[in-house]
């Protein structure tokens, strides 16, 4: 391009090609949660630049209040479906590794709805669940189980696993494909030389299997508790959280921009954070161990 | 190789896939039927097929009253700048950090880490002012900027295709007086092609499928996407569920096509995300 020296370039390509970057990345995500520390000890209405220090009063007000922790029980049902779907997804992708007609359509097939659009897949379930004319329960009706026709989204006991099983829905084939790439990663003279030692299926899933994937089935339960911890669109989708469905996210965001109350939700916002990265430490802690010790 | 497995066994896994397969299946199926068919009939037929296939009234409707040309328009600007930008810069950091030692290094790749561990729903609040303060709420550039950073999974990707590219390339077009610019340009930026091609497929389809972002800082009516055009249709002024099943249509074939069409590309980036 010019006539610079190497050196001089060497410059240029450094500065060029990682100022813009690192400015996004220092605008959108440090900057963001540094400043949330600074709202979350404020009153600010998220109107007008009028804020007043008011110390840790938005903390005290979240571990006093129960209407605010109370949510965090409604990304319980998250978790719970979270782990059944890590469950599956591992047996399928166990079942989808081995020998099996047809398995590669099978897992193009149990991978599409993740593909699928996100507001459309739950806009989808709402037509799936709907109490008259839903499909689910025309297709109760129509097997004789009429006793087992639910109102799936009026019902209160109900609708916190209609709208997790969605999630489970959408997310069990993503898991499947990462473990399926974990197992084929295992050589397979392992399993032979279980074989002939005489193992059965169940002991080399057991001592071969299991802690080869350790690492991965470790990072995803982590996603799958920090994913239940930030479930937002699901619930906020089919309901604006109404109905009891309410996540901790929905009532953060709530509170922002329907109460106008942004210091208390930086507040939240930051118990969140802080929650998020105490498992992930949590993991990475687990994690380092286990290298330790093979 | 895994398992020889009696009958029995073999039998109980296809058995636990077929059970799978209607699982992911039954919801496509009662939208895919209920797209065609007419109001009544929708209500009166249940699970059966439509009366006539060739009733494309719902979809008309649906793309009318939904704005959907105007929500597909919206996201298809967002996201070709959103990706091009996002591929520059993966490319730029990972040809920069992969090749040349600084002093800034660790602490570069440190800030995309932790970044990645910040959870972007809960920062949305103080995100908010600050798209507010440089006066791209309410614009196309609000979720533009939001999305052309790179993240961490990316810079690992195309990190690892960087390191396997021999340094020998690099020197020898040194020694024809190639800048270090040209280097980049062509002979890094087209041998990451297959890393780029995952990375394309698997942004759009998250760029697409985005909800909280547009809804959050493009209200708008003229700056409605795909998300937050049918997101309408369950609001206050609900459309009939037949011709919400058409729309809901319309908006899972661009990621389905992509999909069917690229499986190796998609199944090789989700298998290498959970790697690093």
């Amino acid at each position: 391009m010019f006539n610079f020296s190497y050196k001089t370039q060497r410059y240029l390509i450094l500065f060029g090609f990682l100022a813009i970057p690192v400015l996004l990345s220092l605008t959108f995500s440090y900057y963001p949660a540094l400043s949330l520390l600074y709202y979350s000890l404020t009153d600010w209405s998220g109107l007008g630049w009028d804020m007043n220090f008011i110390g840790f009063d938005n903390y005290v007000e979240i571990f006093t209040k129960p209407e605010v922790f109370s949510s965090l029980k409604n990304n319980l049902y998250y978790l719970i479906g979270g782990l059944i779907q890590v469950v599956f997804a591992l047996y399928f992708a166990v079942i989808l590794t081995g020998k099996l007609k047809g398995r590669n359509g099978f897992r193009v097939a149990l991978f599409l709805p993740y593909v699928l659009h996100s507001v459309a897949t739950v806009i989808m379930f709402k037509n799936v669940y709907h109490m008259e004319y839903g499909s689910l329960n025309t297709l109760l009706g129509a097997l004789g189980l009429e006793s087992w026709q639910q109102s799936w989204l009026g019902d209160k006991g109900i609708v916190n696993f209609a709208l997790a099983f969605i999630s489970m829905w959408k997310y069990m084939g993503l898991n499947m494909v990462i473990f399926i790439g974990a197992l084929q990663s295992i050589p397979g003279d392992l399993y032979e030389a279980a074989s002939i030692d005489g193992a059965s299926g169940w002991q080399k899933f057991r001592y071969i299997t299991l802690p080869s994937i350790r690492g991965v089935l470790e990072l995803m339960l982590i996603l799958t508790l920090t994913g239940a911890l930030e479930a937002f669109d699901i619930p906020f989708v089919m309901l604006l959280g109404a109905n009891d469905t309410s996540t901790f996210v929905i009532k953060t965001v709530d509170t922002a921009f329907k109460y106008q109350n942004f210091g208390l939700a930086s507040a939240m916002a930051v118990v969140l954070l802080i929650i998020v990265l105490l498992f992930i430490v949590i993991q990475r802690k687990l994690l380092f161990r286990e290298e330790k010790q093979s | 190789m895994r398992r020889e497995g009696s009958i029995g066994f073999r039998i109980f896994n296809y058995f636990t896939l077929v059970v799978a397969l209607f699982v992911v299946f039954f919801p496509i199926y009662s939208i895919f039927v209920g797209a065609f068919k007419t109001q009544v009939e929708y209500y009166q037929s249940g699970l059966s097929l439509p009366d006539n296939f060739f009733n494309f009234e719902n979809f008309k409707r649906v793309i009318d009253i939904g704005d959907l040309g105007l929500g597909f328009r919206n996201i298809l600007i967002v996201l070709v700048i959103s990706v091009v930008g996002n591929i520059l810069f993966g490319t730029m950091v990972a040809y920069a950090v992969g090749r040349f030692e600084f002093k800034m290094k660790k602490a570069i790749m440190g800030m995309y880490l932790v970044a990645q561990v910040i959870p972007m729903v809960t920062t949305q609040v103080a995100t908010f002012s600050v798209i507010q303060s440089l006066g791209a709420y309410n614009t196309m550039f609000a979720p533009i900027l939001l999305y052309l950073g790179a993240d961490v999974l990316q810079i690992v990707i195309y990190l690892q295709f960087v390191n396997s590219i021999p340094r020998d390339l690099d020197e020898s077009a040194m020694l024809e007086g190639a800048s270090l610019f040209k280097i980049y340009r062509s002979i890094i930026f087209p041998l990451l092609a297959p890393a780029t091609a995952t990375l394309v497929i698997l942004k759009s389809i998250s760029i697409y499928n985005d909800f909280y972002t547009p809804y959050l800082y493009m209200p708008s009516q003229d700056l409605k996407v795909v998300s937050t055009a049918i997101y309408s249709f369950i609001g206050p002024n609900a459309a009939q569920l037949n011709v919400i099943s058409a729309g809901i249509l319309i908006i899972f074939i661009p990621t389905v096509a992509l999909f069917l069409f690229m499986q190796r590309y998609i199944f090789a980036g989700v298998t290498n995300g959970a790697v690093k």
